[in-house]
C-alpha cells in the first residue's frame, strides 16, 4: 500500500525538453507543480545531436520564446556557435541553428527549474495513474508514494519500455544507459490508452584527440550571432565559437556496412518499431541510396567541458566492431576513438489521435501529454508540445479556456495539429513544407503571431507585452511612411543604383519599388531618403520583409481567410456519425475514430473527402444531432 | 459564410434551345458584368432580365437574356445571375469558359442546393435529400470523371505530376538541409523545365482534352467502304435526315457530307465519303483524295461492308488503306437480307474494336452501334451525359489552374525572388492536376522528399 505524499496541483512525468516546459509553464501561472524524473541527471538532457535549432524547428524555439517557453533563453545561454541557415533563401525559411554545450545547457535547464516558484524536481519513477470516473487525480510512484493532484503531463519521451540494440547487443535501459520507465505502459493501457513502438537511433561519441581534422573541412559560426530569444540582447552573447568539421563516406564505408546488414538488428528483424525517414540510419542511407557514392558526415563537439565528439550523419545499429571499421574508413576518423556506440532504441509511445488539439486526451480529463511520447521527435517539437500542454493543463486548472495555436498561427499549431488529425507513421519531425501559411510564419515575426497569446496566458510580462506593441506601431508607422515617398531619376539616385550593382532609373519609382529589387533592401533604399527615422534593427527588418514580399504576403493572407470558412466550425463532442446520412463509409469509420473537434480538423483527416465535408456542415446546419 | 463565386451549366445539355448558366456569390454581378454587353448589371433591380450579348473581348459569343437576382431573395440566398443562351451547348460551354475566365470557379456537386441549405433558404426538414444529392452527385461525377480519361491522358498527367512532385520535393529537400543540398543556379533549370516542356505538356492536354474535344468538336467519325454499300443510309439512319443522296449506281456520293448528330449527349460529325476505289471520273476522284485525307484526321472510322454479298477484293484493299492508330469498328450493313458468311472479315476480327451487325434500312442494330462508340470513347456507358459535359468543364478549368500556377512560378523567378516563394504555386500546379485524375494530395510532398532525397543527419 503506498503511502500519500503532498497534494500538487500538476504532476509533470518526464523532465526532458518537454517536461521542463510544461513544469515551468505550471508553476510560472502559480500553480504547485512536481515534476518526476527517472534521473536528475537527465533534466533537459540531449541525448542526440548536439544542437538547438535547424530548419523549421529554429521556428519552433522562436514560437516557444514568444510564448514564454525557456528554451530560447536557455540555449543563448548555453550555445557553443550558431548559424543562420537558408539566408540566401526566402525570409520564411531562414532558420536558426545553435551548437548546444549539452551539459552546460542541462545545468543552466536544471537551475531555471529549481529556482523556480512552486516547481519541484524530485527524481522518481511513476508507475501508474490514478484515474476515477475518467478523471486523472493523482500518480503513484514505484517508490511507494502516491501524489494526488488535478492535472498529469505525459512527457515520457523515449523511457517507456525502452530497450537499445546495437548488433545482438540489447539493452533494456533508456538512452545513454538511463534506467528505463518499465511501469508506466501496463497502467496506461488499463486506462484504455493505445500505444504503439517506434525507434530512433543516435550515432557513436567519439574521443576527439583521435580525430584528424586537418582532412576535414572546417565549419564556422555567423558573425554577428543573432539569439534565439526575443528577450535576449544581441550584444551579450556575441563570442568566440567553436568549430564543426564536414567530411564524407565512401564506397569503402558503403561496402562494409553492405557486408554486415544481416548484422543489423533492423535488417535482422529483432527491431519492430517504426523509425524516422528523415533521420536514416547510415544503413539505411546506403540500402535505400545506393547510387549515391557518398554522404555528408558533419563532427560537432558535445560540449567544452568533454572532448567527445558527435557523428552527424552516421547513426547506426551495428554490433560494436562493425562501428569501429566503418567509423574508421571515414577520412580523419582513421584512428577514431569510440567513446559511446551508436545504437537504435525502441520505446512505447501514442497514438496521439487520443488527443484533443490541447493535448489532453480525449478520454481522461486532466491527463494531457507532450513530447516524444506522443510520437514526434527532436528536441524542438517535444519543447512545443511540453510547453502548451503545461499551458492547457494550468489554463484547465485555472478555470480558463484552454489555448489552440491553429495552423495559421504558427509551427506549434501545424505539429500539433498533424500529430492529432493524420496518422503518422513514423516520429514526426517539423518541416517548413508541412506548413501551408509558411511565409506568414516566419521566424522572424513568431512575437507578432504569439506574443499577444503567451501574454493573455499570463507566461508575457505587462512589460515585453508593452515592447511588442511599441515595435508593432512603429512597423506600421514606418510601412505608411514609405508608401508616400517617391524617388526621381536624379543624379544622387542613379549613383547609388550604379554603386548598388542595380539598373538605372528611366523614370520615378516608389520606395516600395526599389525594396523590391532583389540588389536592394529597405537599410539601403532608406539611406537615400533623408526623411526615414532611425529604427531598431528588428523593426527595419520587418519593414523590409513586409515591402519586398507584400504581394506573396497579401496572397497567403487570403487563403488564411479561404480555410477559416471551415476551420473553426465545432463538432458537437458527442456526434455519432453513424446518425448522418449519406458520409462514406471509410469518412464515417475515420471521423468516429478521430473525433475531430472542428469540420477543418475533419477536413484533414486522411480518407474524409471534400464530399464528405459538404455532407457533415449541412447536418450540422440542419440541427438534426440535436434530435438524439 | 461563403465568399467565392460559383457557376454551372443550370439547364440539360440537351443540343435544342435555350441553356442557362448560373452564377452565385459576392462576385456574381461583377463577373457577369465584365463579359456582358448591354445595361450596367451592377446598377440594375434586383428580379430583373436584361437583353444584351456576351462578348470575348471583341467577338460577340452570344445573344442572350440575363436575369440579375440580388441576396437575400434567391435559390442560394446570394447574388444570383442566369444568363440565358441561344446558341446551343457549344455556344453554352464558350459562355461558361468565360465565366470561369473571369473569376468563378466550377461549382462542386450539388453546391447551389448546399448553399442554399447552409444559408437558410431551404427548410430543415430537407437536410437529408440536401445530403443525398451531394452524396450521389459527388460519386456520380467521380465515376463520371474517372470513366472519361483514358489511361493514356490520365496516364499523361500522372507522368507531367510526379515530375512536379519530384523537383518540389528537391527544393523541399535542399530548405530543409541547406547543407546537403544546393540550389545554385537551380532556378533557371527550373524555368527552363517549366517552358519548355511542362508548359507544353499542359497545352497539348488542353489541346489533346480528347473527351473534352470530342464534346466540343464532336467525334470526327468518317464512313468507309465500297460503293454501294449503305455508307449513306447508315448516315441518314444515324442522323435521321435524308441527306446523303441514296441510290443503287455506285460511286454517287461524289462530296464529302459532313453531318453533326448527338448520340446520348455526345456529338458526332459524321463525315460520309466518296467510296473508295479507282476511278477514272475526275469529280469522284477528287472526292476519293479527300477521303483519304479524311481518314487520317478522323477519331473513329466506320467500315462498313454489305453482309449479304460477302468480303471480296475491294474491300480488302480499302480495309489496307485505313491507318491503324484511328479506332475502328466494321459495320455488317444489310442483314435485314440474306446474308453471305463473312468468314473473312470475321477473321480480321482483331483488327477491328468491334463488329456490328445492322441493317441501314430497317434501322436495326444501330443500339450497339452506339454502345460500342460510347465504350470507345468514354469507357462504358454514361447514364448521365449532363454530367460528363460538366466534368469536362471542370477538368479544362483544372488544367487551366495548373497552368496559371506554372506561370506564377515563372513570374516569382523572373522576379528573383527564392525558391520558397514559389514551391507553394509548384504544389498548387500538383494539386489541380491531381483533381483531375481524382488524386488528392495527402502527404504526398513529405513522401516524395523522403523517397527521392536522402534527408537528415
Amino acid at each position: 500500500m503506498n503511502y500519500v505524499d503532498e497534494k500538487y496541483d500538476v504532476v509533470v512525468v518526464g523532465a526532458g525538453h518537454a517536461g521542463c516546459e510544461a513544469a515551468l509553464a505550471c508553476a510560472r501561472l502559480g500553480l504547485k507543480t512536481i515534476v518526476f524524473t527517472v534521473s536528475m541527471d537527465s533534466v533537459a538532457m540531449m541525448p542526440c545531436n548536439p544542437n538547438i535549432g535547424g530548419s523549421s524547428k529554429g521556428h519552433l524555439v522562436r514560437e516557444i520564446d514568444a510564448l514564454g517557453g525557456q528554451m530560447g533563453i536557455n540555449i543563448d545561454k548555453t550555445f557553443i556557435q550558431s548559424k543562420m541557415l537558408n539566408v540566401s533563401k526566402g525570409p520564411a525559411v531562414h532558420s536558426l541553428r545553435a551548437q548546444a554545450d549539452k551539459l552546460a545547457y542541462q545545468t543552466e535547464m536544471r537551475r531555471t527549474l529549481q529556482e523556480t516558484e512552486g516547481l519541484t524536481l524530485r527524481q522518481a519513477e511513476v508507475s501508474s495513474l490514478i484515474v476515477e470516473d475518467g478523471v486523472v487525480v493523482g500518480v503513484n510512484t514505484y517508490s511507494g508514494a502516491s501524489y494526488h493532484c488535478s492535472a498529469v503531463v505525459l512527457c515520457t519521451g523515449v523511457y517507456l519500455k525502452s530497450r537499445c540494440l546495437y548488433g545482438n547487443v540489447i539493452e533494456y535501459t533508456g538512452p545513454n544507459g538511463l534506467k528505463a520507465a518499465n511501469n508506466l505502459s501496463d497502467s496506461l493501457t488499463e486506462n484504455g490508452i493505445r500505444l504503439r513502438r517506434f525507434k530512433t537511433g543516435t550515432p557513436a561519441r567519439i574521443d576527439g584527440k583521435t580525430i584528424d581534422y586537418s582532412k576535414m573541412v572546417p565549419q564556422y559560426g555567423d558573425d554577428p550571432i543573432v539569439p534565439f530569444s526575443f528577450t535576449t540582447d544581441r550584444d551579450s552573447i556575441q563570442k568566440k565559437q567553436v568549430l564543426c568539421y564536414l567530411t564524407y563516406t565512401n564506397e569503402k564505408t558503403h561496402e562494409i556496412l553492405r557486408s554486415h546488414l544481416d548484422e543489423s538488428p533492423i535488417y535482422g528483424g529483432v527491431i519492430k518499431g517504426v523509425g524516422p525517414r528523415y533521420c536514416p540510419s547510415i544503413e539505411d542511407k546506403v540500402v535505400k541510396f545506393g547510387d549515391k557514392d557518398r554522404h555528408q558526415v558533419f563532427i560537432e563537439p558535445e560540449g567544452l567541458s568533454t572532448n567527445e565528439m558527435y557523428i552527424d550523419g552516421m547513426s547506426s545499429s551495428m554490433p560494436e566492431y562493425v562501428q569501429y571499421e566503418m567509423y574508421h574508413s571515414v577520412e580523419g576518423l582513421e584512428h577514431a576513438q569510440i567513446v559511446r556506440n551508436a545504437y537504435a532504441i525502441e520505446y512505447d509511445c501514442l497514438e496521439p489521435n487520443q488527443l484533443k488539439p490541447t493535448l489532453e486526451f480525449k478520454k481522461i480529463k486532466g491527463l494531457f501529454s507532450g513530447g516524444q511520447f506522443n510520437g514526434s521527435s527532436g528536441y524542438e517539437e517535444a519543447a512545443a508540445q511540453g510547453l502548451i500542454a503545461g499551458i492547457n493543463a494550468a489554463q484547465e486548472i485555472l478555470g480558463k479556456e484552454q489555448i489552440v495555436i491553429g495552423r495559421d498561427q504558427g509551427y506549434i499549431g501545424v505539429l500539433i495539429d498533424d500529430l492529432v488529425t493524420k496518422e503518422t507513421p513514423e516520429p514526426y519531425r517539423m518541416m517548413t513544407s508541412r506548413a501551408e501559411f509558411r511565409l506568414l510564419l516566419r521566424q522572424d515575426n513568431a512575437d507578432m503571431r504569439l506574443t499577444p497569446i503567451g501574454y493573455k496566458v499570463g507566461l508575457i510580462s505587462e512589460e515585453r507585452y508593452q515592447r511588442l506593441l511599441d515595435k508593432k506601431k512603429m512597423i506600421e508607422d514606418e510601412m505608411a511612411r514609405v508608401r508616400k515617398i517617391n524617388f526621381g531619376a536624379n543624379e544622387r539616385v542613379q549613383n547609388f543604383l550604379l554603386k548598388n550593382n542595380s539598373t538605372e532609373l528611366k523614370k520615378g519609382v516608389t520606395f516600395k519599388d526599389l525594396v523590391c529589387r532583389p540588389e536592394l533592401n529597405y537599410d539601403l533604399v532608406a539611406s537615400l531618403d533623408d526623411t526615414a527615422p532611425e529604427l531598431p534593427l528588428e523593426v527595419r527588418e520587418q519593414v523590409n520583409i513586409g515591402l519586398k514580399y507584400e504581394g506573396y504576403i497579401e496572397r497567403e493572407s487570403k487563403q488564411v481567410e479561404e480555410f477559416h470558412r471551415i476551420e473553426d466550425k465545432k463538432i458537437p463532442e458527442n456526434l455519432d456519425y453513424e446518425l448522418v446520412p449519406s458520409l462514406r463509409i471509410e469518412a464515417r469509420q475515420k471521423l468516429s475514430t478521430h473525433r475531430p473537434q472542428t469540420v477543418g480538423q475533419a477536413s484533414r483527416i486522411s480518407g474524409v473527402s471534400p464530399s464528405d465535408i459538404s455532407v457533415l456542415l449541412v447536418y450540422l446546419k440542419s440541427g438534426k444531432y440535436l434530435d438524439h | 459564410m461563403n465568399t467565392d463565386t460559383i457557376a454551372a451549366i443550370s439547364t440539360g445539355m440537351t443540343e435544342a434551345g435555350i441553356g442557362i448558366i448560373r452564377l452565385s456569390g459576392d462576385q456574381a454581378l461583377v463577373i457577369a458584368n465584365s463579359i456582358f454587353d448591354g445595361k450596367d448589371l451592377t446598377l440594375v433591380d434586383s428580379h430583373t432580365v436584361h437583353y444584351g450579348h456576351i462578348r470575348s473581348g471583341s467577338e460577340i459569343i452570344d445573344e442572350v437574356l440575363v436575369s440579375v437576382f440580388l441576396a437575400p431573395k434567391t435559390y442560394t440566398r446570394e447574388d444570383v445571375v442566369e444568363i440565358s443562351c441561344h446558341g446551343g451547348i457549344t455556344v453554352l460551354r464558350d459562355v461558361l469558359n468565360l465565366v470561369f475566365a473571369s473569376g468563378a470557379r466550377p461549382a462542386e456537386p450539388g453546391e447551389f442546393t448546399k448553399r442554399a441549405f447552409l444559408n437558410g433558404r431551404l427548410d430543415l426538414s430537407e437536410a437529408e435529400s440536401v445530403m443525398d444529392l451531394i452524396h450521389s452527385k459527388s460519386s456520380l461525377s467521380r465515376k463520371v470523371s474517372l470513366s472519361q480519361l483514358s489511361g493514356h491522358l490520365s496516364n499523361e498527367i500522372k507522368i507531367l505530376r510526379e515530375k512536379i512532385l519530384h523537383e518540389t520535393a528537391f527544393i523541399e529537400a535542399a530548405l530543409d538541409d541547406p547543407e546537403h543540398y544546393d540550389l545554385d543556379g537551380y532556378d533557371s533549370k527550373l524555368k527552363d523545365m517549366i517552358e519548355k516542356e511542362w508548359s507544353s505538356d499542359i497545352e497539348r492536354l488542353l489541346h489533346h482534352y480528347s473527351e473534352g474535344e470530342y464534346l466540343k468538336n464532336g467525334i470526327r467519325t468518317v464512313i468507309v467502304g465500297k460503293p454501294n454499300v449503305g455508307k449513306s443510309s447508315v448516315l441518314n439512319r444515324l442522323s435521321g435526315k435524308e441527306k446523303a443522296i441514296v441510290t443503287q449506281v455506285p460511286g454517287t456520293t461524289r462530296d464529302i457530307l459532313e453531318e453533326q448528330i448527338t448520340l446520348e449527349g455526345i456529338p458526332l460529325i459524321i463525315i460520309d465519303t466518296a467510296g473508295i476505289r479507282d476511278t477514272e471520273d475526275i469529280v469522284e476522284k477528287i472526292g476519293v483524295e479527300r477521303s483519304e485525307k479524311e481518314l487520317h484526321s478522323a477519331d473513329l472510322i466506320l467500315f462498313v461492308m454489305d453482309k449479304s454479298s460477302g468480303m471480296d477484293q475491294e474491300d480488302k484493299r480499302i480495309l489496307s488503306l485505313l491507318p491503324t492508330d484511328v479506332p475502328c469498328i466494321c459495320l455488317l450493313n444489310k442483314e435485314d437480307l440474306d446474308s453471305v458468311y463473312v468468314s473473312e472479315a470475321e477473321s480480321m476480327n482483331e483488327r477491328f474494336d468491334a463488329m456490328i451487325s445492322l441493317s441501314a434500312k430497317e434501322g436495326t442494330g444501330f443500339q450497339f452501334l452506339k454502345e460500342e462508340i460510347l465504350k470507345l470513347f468514354f469507357h462504358g456507358s454514361l447514364s448521365d451525359p449532363d454530367e460528363i459535359y460538366v466534368t469536362n468543364q471542370r477538368q479544362k478549368y483544372e488544367l487551366d489552374q495548373a497552368m496559371n500556377s506554372l506561370s506564377l512560378v515563372v513570374k516569382t523567378i523572373e522576379l528573383g525572388m527564392s525558391e520558397d516563394l514559389y514551391a507553394a504555386d509548384l504544389m498548387d500546379a500538383y494539386r489541380y492536376l491531381g483533381l483531375i485524375i481524382g488524386e488528392e494530395v495527402e502527404d504526398d510532398l513529405v513522401d516524395k522528399i523522403f523517397s527521392d532525397f536522402c534527408m537528415g543527419k
